[in-house]
């Protein structure tokens, strides 16, 4: 492991080295929950209680995934501390979802002292055991002069390459031991390559295949925000005027309005950018993985296209669809590379074929969605448009999962670069709200609004205690339809509407945000919405709105799974 | 079309390297037909060999997915015809059979199986091949009263001349090329 040393040595615990690994490491935030056997690491955390902002979470689900919104608002490493036992297990579903949806997070937990390992001792969990296939790297620390090296490592781990959740275990004796502490900043680890080197002549057949082509497409992910390519991938598609289509985690990447920016990918994105995959014919994925809910049937996926894949993981290449040129790498190199090769060039009739498929979008599903009949019920999206309206597009957008969140990410205006924060890959539910209140201690200067449906709010609901006594500035905004609102959307379509355990009888969200002295609102009418939506935007600090929208309102388009994308549905 | 397919893997040398990789394998429900894990020529760094039979489209994404493990060095898969493999079992009999049924002594010769432990009560016989030379042995002393049958896990040479040092190398290489690149 080669390194920089950057401090003296001095002596301390193995506490303390914890936290000044932490200081080395110029974490300000974290978000934790104390018990027994990380204690000590609290003790010594009390002596930083000034310049390191401790954040308690009411669980410590709560506690990753506020660590998982910060780290997706800042670009930085988010940092969560746990107990041992049942405090590093409910750290579990957040890990998951940071590994799947690769997002730097070290979480440090507590173990029982090291005599006790594998005796069933009072709160022992073998959370390395259990964190192992959903970290990018984990390991149990039983000593206290070995805390500097595992920390420099798994901080190094977690944000290099392919970022990813690294999980330090220690257990209580290491914490109190003693070492003459030094800490050398890891920058290399000898089997790990975060970074592949590009290979320029694939770079070059990228190039050829994109100067020939007639109708290329670009599906853009969640790499592009972790390269921070903003301003690669903007002169990418500009110089080759290639129509642009986002996965969920690439969303933000590129503003809504970019006249080269055709809408969102996948099982409910948009018409023209499922069906038109069947049509292109060059493919360019630029930091993204082919998820099953973006491609449908791979069989039936952009078979007739020449598949190009910037890709910095190497496992990702050809894992489900094959490319024709793997252009290895991170992308904010490969697409500076690639640009310097290519013709400037437009496609106009091309890009019309997106516009003419929004156009039958916007009048099948869109208008009714956006501006529905006076008769009907609010409907989820005419709520995200005010919102994206009084918000100008500007703010951080947190949501959870379901339909809500296809909802929020298909309409709202996304303006500025790494707005939007969700759980993709595992879709977790329940993340929404610490994510938010995480997001916010990432971009304080950012305006965080969360949207989360009325089943989802309840699965972390307890983390308006953290709102609360931390004071957050953040938006709440409930979208309740009093059902599950997309497993009922599939109950509805694929089990003959046998709604089954999908109806929510739900508490009074008001009193409750009530309970922990945030300001909140109910909206069931359409003629109270608009200034309601307003006073949501201006109100200074944390504010619950609740809008009470149509119970069996339905997401389009829709590809069912299992079908290809050229079978994607308006209706 | 399923094969059979040796995978070698090159790891640090750390507690836990196991699990994951066994994870990996577990994930995509193929069964571990042999596995062996020892030191390599290589200080601090392990080898594994699993034998698996899978296609060879499923074995690539596997390998691929084992390669990224930050303290996997290196993990390839060979065909069967790209490899020279031992196995080495060993079979325990009654020194008493040994000495009334000539017919030990001789399927022992022809096998080419050596006597390795000769005790009162009991003789070890060992004999390194393939499973199915393994297998035969164990077949025929089978009504000589076996006692009891050990067979390890292959371990495989790779044909191609590359050095697995020269590999490692290039990894490391490839690891420092990543100093500063902002990937830290």
């Amino acid at each position: 492991m080669s390194t920089t040393v950057t401090t003296e040595k001095r002596t301390m615990t193995g506490a303390e080295a914890v936290v000044h690994c932490l200081l080395e490491e110029q974490v300000d935030v974290l978000f934790g929950y104390p018990g027994g056997a990380i204690m000590p690491v609290y003790d010594a955390l009390y002596d930083h209680r000034d310049t390191m902002h401790h954040i308690l979470c009411r669980h410590e689900q709560g506690a990753i995934h506020a660590a998982q919104g910060y780290a997706r608002a800042s670009g930085k490493v988010g940092v969560c501390l746990a107990t041992s036992g049942p405090g590093a297990a409910n750290l579990i579903t957040g890990i998951a979802d940071a590994q799947i949806d690769s997002t730097p997070v070290v979480c440090i937990t507590g173990q029982v002292a090291s005599h006790l390992l594998g005796t069933d001792a009072f709160q022992e969990t073998d959370v390395v055991g259990i964190s192992m296939p959903v970290t990018k790297w984990n390991i149990q620390v039983t000593s206290a002069e070995d805390i500097p090296a595992a920390l420099s490592k798994a901080f190094f781990i977690a944000r290099s390459g392919r970022p990813g959740p690294v999980l330090v275990d220690i257990t209580k004796d290491a914490q109190f031991g003693k070492l003459d502490f030094q800490y050398k900043r890891c920058e290399l680890v000898r089997s790990y390559v975060p970074v592949p080197q590009p290979d320029t002549d694939q770079i070059a057949r990228a190039a050829e295949l994109i100067n020939k082509a007639e109708r290329p497409y670009v599906l853009f992910g969640q790499g592009v925000l972790l390269g921070e390519a903003e301003q690669e991938f903007r002169a990418f598609v500009e110089k080759a005027g290639i129509p642009s289509a986002w996965t969920i985690m690439g969303l933000s990447a590129l503003p809504t309005e970019h006249p080269l920016n055709v809408g969102m990918l996948g099982m409910h994105g948009g018409y023209g950018p499922n069906l038109l995959t069947n049509e292109c014919d060059v493919l360019i994925a630029v930091g993204m993985r082919f998820d099953d809910r973006v491609t449908g049937d791979l069989k039936r996926y952009a078979t007739q296209a020449k598949v190009v894949h910037l890709e910095i993981d190497p496992a990702e290449i050809d894992k489900n669809v094959k490319a024709d040129v793997a252009v290895l790498g991170d992308c904010k190199t490969t697409l500076s590379l690639l640009t310097e090769q290519l013709e400037e060039r437009s496609h106009p009739e091309w890009l019309q074929r997106f516009r003419d498929c929004q156009a039958e979008e916007d009048a099948e599903v869109v208008k009714d969605e956006l501006y529905p009949d006076e008769a009907k019920m609010i409907s989820m999206g005419e709520v995200i448009r005010w919102v994206s309206e009084k918000t100008a597009g500007e703010a951080i957008i947190v949501t959870d999962v379901g339909q809500h969140q296809m909802v929020a990410q298909r309409y709202y205006n996304y303006a500025r670069w790494r707005s939007n924060i969700t759980s993709g890959g595992l879709g977790t539910m329940g993340f929404a709200l610490p994510a938010a209140l995480g997001a916010k201690f990432g971009a304080p200067d950012r305006e965080v609004v969360a949207v989360i449906g009325d089943g989802g709010f309840q699965m972390t609901i307890q983390e308006l205690g953290t709102v609360f006594q931390t004071q957050t500035r953040l938006k709440i905004l409930i979208l309740n339809n009093e059902f599950l609102g997309m497993v009922r959307q599939w109950q509805e379509l694929f089990f003959d509407k046998r709604y089954s355990f999908t109806e929510m009888t739900n508490p009074d969200f008001q009193t409750i945000a009530k309970g922990y002295h945030i300001t909140a609102e109910k909206v069931t009418k359409r003629e109270d919405l608009e200034a309601a939506v307003e006073r949501f935007v201006k109100h200074e600090g944390s504010y619950l709105l609740e809008v009470l929208v149509g119970k069996e309102n339905n997401v389009f388009p829709m590809v069912p799974t299992g079908a290809s994308v050229s079978e994607v549905r308006l209706k | 079309m399923q094969e059979q397919f040796n995978v070698s893997i090159f790891t640090e040398d750390q507690i836990g390297m196991l699990n994951r990789v066994s994870i990996i394998f577990n994930r995509r429900h193929i069964n571990i037909e042999s596995i062996t894990a020892s030191a390599s020529e290589v200080e601090g760094v392990h080898r594994y060999t699993i034998v698996v039979s899978c296609t060879e489209d499923l074995v690539k994404k596997v390998v691929g997915q084992l390669d990224k493990q930050v303290d996997v060095v290196k993990a390839f898969y060979h065909r069967n015809d790209q490899i020279v493999q031992q196995e080495i079992a060993l079979y325990k009999l009654p020194t008493k059979t040994l000495v009334e049924a000539k017919m030990v002594e001789t399927l022992i010769r022809s096998h080419g199986a050596r006597i390795i432990s000769i005790e009162p009560e009991f003789t070890i016989v060992e004999k390194t091949g393939h499973k199915e030379e393994t297998q035969q042995l164990f077949q025929e002393l089978k009504p000589f009263g076996l006692l009891e049958f050990v067979r390890s896990g292959r371990v495989v040479i790779t044909k191609p001349m590359k050095e697995f040092r020269t590999v490692m190398e290039e990894v490391e290489e490839a690891a420092r090329k990543c100093i500063g690149s902002g990937a830290s």
